[in-house]
């Protein structure tokens, strides 16, 4: 693996890719990397494009740049496809994942040619099957988390099991919806 | 023990502001600075420190506010960005004549317009003449630790004037980083408790606040308000070395990265000195001697010290996220220029203008400078003297 792991995270307004983004620094520094989390701000408003990123590594992150050549693309809305180069400078050795309940064929024609690995996740199922409701950040987050491998899995569900109960101590009956969606996902993934 | 954590630039002074726990704190909100009040009037609410926090209903005010209660003998702050600052511009006088320690968190921020929420220098660059202590931070670290030494310079006895402690927006302010924080009472000790020498509510010696100065008085004042900016720069010095005790981390007035033997330098402030830093590593990998000056204090501004930091290169580019609209370069440029002129350097010098409103600046960004800067001395290929990066018209 390299020094350090780029990640790019496309959602909208109110999705919540910067909270997955701020999640994901979250678990990883709990691993003892060095982490970098932060959103890219517009004009933000409810349902406007928006990206993440997320920078994971073993060593000290000086750069203070946003991510251009990202190893991994996390697309948080499939409808995002249509409008924004998702997968502009993404590393052909990466990966791709897309939350939709279509097949990686299915979406890999609206990818530009991108020639690396196209993973889809549907969160909507999962997050429903799970939470009751639609919350897509658990699922990508454990989505990216079984692609990249930059946190071993048993670890992963040990620290976000933590951070839940941290997140959610005024309502602890979203903690175990939460833990399913992300085993559904290490499940299928 | 260093506590290991991981936390943003605006998380990371508010932190600080906790664990120092000043008396008095009234802030107006502006983005991208508005989570530092509320992360205090947080830890407020939670009886995790004890600061009076006072809203207020402009930045005119909360300036105002924080003057009145360091006249009157409190340790006082408030947090603004863009402009907010520039309507406390009055204010700001008026705190650093008054010789108040007031410290400002200020997460800089274009201003307007065309109206920009991100990150440039402009705010505090327009506040640079306004006699108040500037530090600014390369990341969420700098910015608190610049900010857990702040009271001991604005307090010092030699100094007395108010410091803007300063970060950039977003880039450092809204991106969650690692961080190694000081334990409670080791900063409680080194920051102390705040006695003032003269203040409002001391029945025993009353006094006036901000009265008129006379013609025959006024240039008298100034000169004291000089004077007190030429000690600060040694009380900076000072304060550094007794931070360094405590953290493990010596800071200066500015940092040198890869400068000694460097042919090539950047003088730059804020978050893009880490991206440089990186393009220097990598330059250096293949034979490239390049290096970095990245100015912390530019209030006093060290300017001895810089040009003899510079004094062995053979090109300078001075990098400025800030315009001064002199139509000849920023403010950072003019500054060093005439700190090299005045030691009379001789090397090449070139002023550029980045970052404006956000831009991001790349480590792709600083190797091109470096080669702009090669080519100027082995091949005579000219730069203009004042020139922007980054600009689409470029792309």
């Amino acid at each position: 693996m390299k020094d350090t792991v780029e990640i790019r995270w496309h959602g909208r307004g109110g999705q919540g890719a910067k909270t997955a983004a701020l999640l994901l620094a979250d678990v990883a520094f709990n691993t003892g990397k060095y982490v970098q989390g932060f959103p890219e701000y517009g004009p933000e408003r409810m349902g406007a494009p928006i990206t993440a990123y997320n920078r994971i590594s073993a060593k000290k992150i000086r750069v203070h740049s946003n991510i251009y050549d990202p190893d991994y693309v996390v697309v948080v809305d499939e409808t995002l496809l249509e409008s924004v180069d998702v997968t502009a400078g993404l590393n052909p050795e990466g990966a791709i994942i897309v939350n939709t309940p279509k097949k990686p064929e299915e979406i890999k024609m609206h990818l530009k040619g991108y020639e690396g690995k196209v993973y889809t996740i549907d969160a909507y199922r999962i997050s429903v099957a799970a939470l009751g409701k639609y919350f897509p950040n658990s699922p990508m987050l454990a989505a990216i988390v079984a692609i990249s491998g930059i946190i071993d899995r048993a670890t992963f569900l040990k620290e976000m099991e933590a951070s839940y109960k941290h997140k959610f101590a005024k309502k602890p009956e979203v903690i175990e919806g939460n833990m399913n969606a992300l085993k559904m996902v290490l499940q299928e993934l | 023990m260093a506590i290991r954590e991981r936390l943003s630039g605006n998380e990371a002074v508010s932190f600080a502001i906790k664990q120092i726990n000043p008396d008095v704190m009234p802030a107006f909100p502006i983005t991208p600075s508005t989570e530092i009040p509320q992360y205090v009037s947080t830890y407020i609410a939670n009886g995790e420190c004890d600061t009076e926090f006072i809203p207020v209903e402009s930045e005119h005010s909360s300036m105002s506010a924080t003057i009145g209660a360091s006249a009157a003998g409190a340790r006082a702050l408030t947090a603004t960005s863009s402009c907010g600052l520039a309507l406390m511009w009055e204010e700001l006088y008026v705190a650093a004549s008054n010789r108040l320690p007031v410290v400002l968190a200020l997460v800089n921020r274009a201003l307007s317009g065309p109206i920009n929420i991100n990150c440039d220098h402009s705010d505090s660059m327009g506040a640079r003449d306004s006699g108040w202590i500037q530090i600014y931070a390369e990341n969420n670290q700098e910015a608190y630790d610049n900010f857990v030494q702040a009271y001991r310079i604005s307090e010092h006895k030699d100094v007395m004037l108010p410091v803007m402690i300063c970060q950039d927006g977003f880039i450092t302010s809204h991106a969650v980083e690692n961080i190694e924080l000081l334990e409670d009472d080791v900063v409680k000790n080194f920051v102390g408790e705040y006695e003032p020498e003269n203040y409002l509510l001391n029945s025993e010696t009353p006094m006036a606040v901000g009265p008129y100065a006379v013609s025959n008085y006024y240039m008298e004042s100034k000169k004291a308000q000089t004077e007190a900016m030429k000690n600060a720069k040694q009380v900076i010095l000072d304060v550094a070395n007794e931070f360094a005790g405590i953290s493990g981390r010596q800071y200066g007035l500015f940092e040198e990265y890869r400068l000694e033997d460097a042919e090539y330098a950047i003088v730059m402030i804020g978050s893009a000195a880490g991206t440089t830093k990186d393009a220097i590593d990598s330059l250096r990998e293949e034979g490239k001697k390049v290096g970095l000056l990245k100015i912390r204090v530019f209030r006093p501004f060290p300017e001895k010290e810089i040009a003899e930091a510079l004094k062995n290169t053979k090109a300078v580019a001075i990098l400025d996220r800030a315009e001064s609209f002199n139509a000849h370069g920023g403010p950072l440029g003019s500054e060093v220029t005439q700190a090299l002129f005045n030691a009379k350097c001789t090397m090449e010098v070139r002023n550029y203008i980045y970052g404006l409103g956000g831009r991001d600046f790349r480590v792709e960004d600083a190797k091109n400078v470096y080669s702009e800067l090669e080519a100027l001395i082995t091949e005579g290929k000219e730069i203009e003297n004042y020139k922007y990066i980054g600009l689409r018209s470029e792309d």
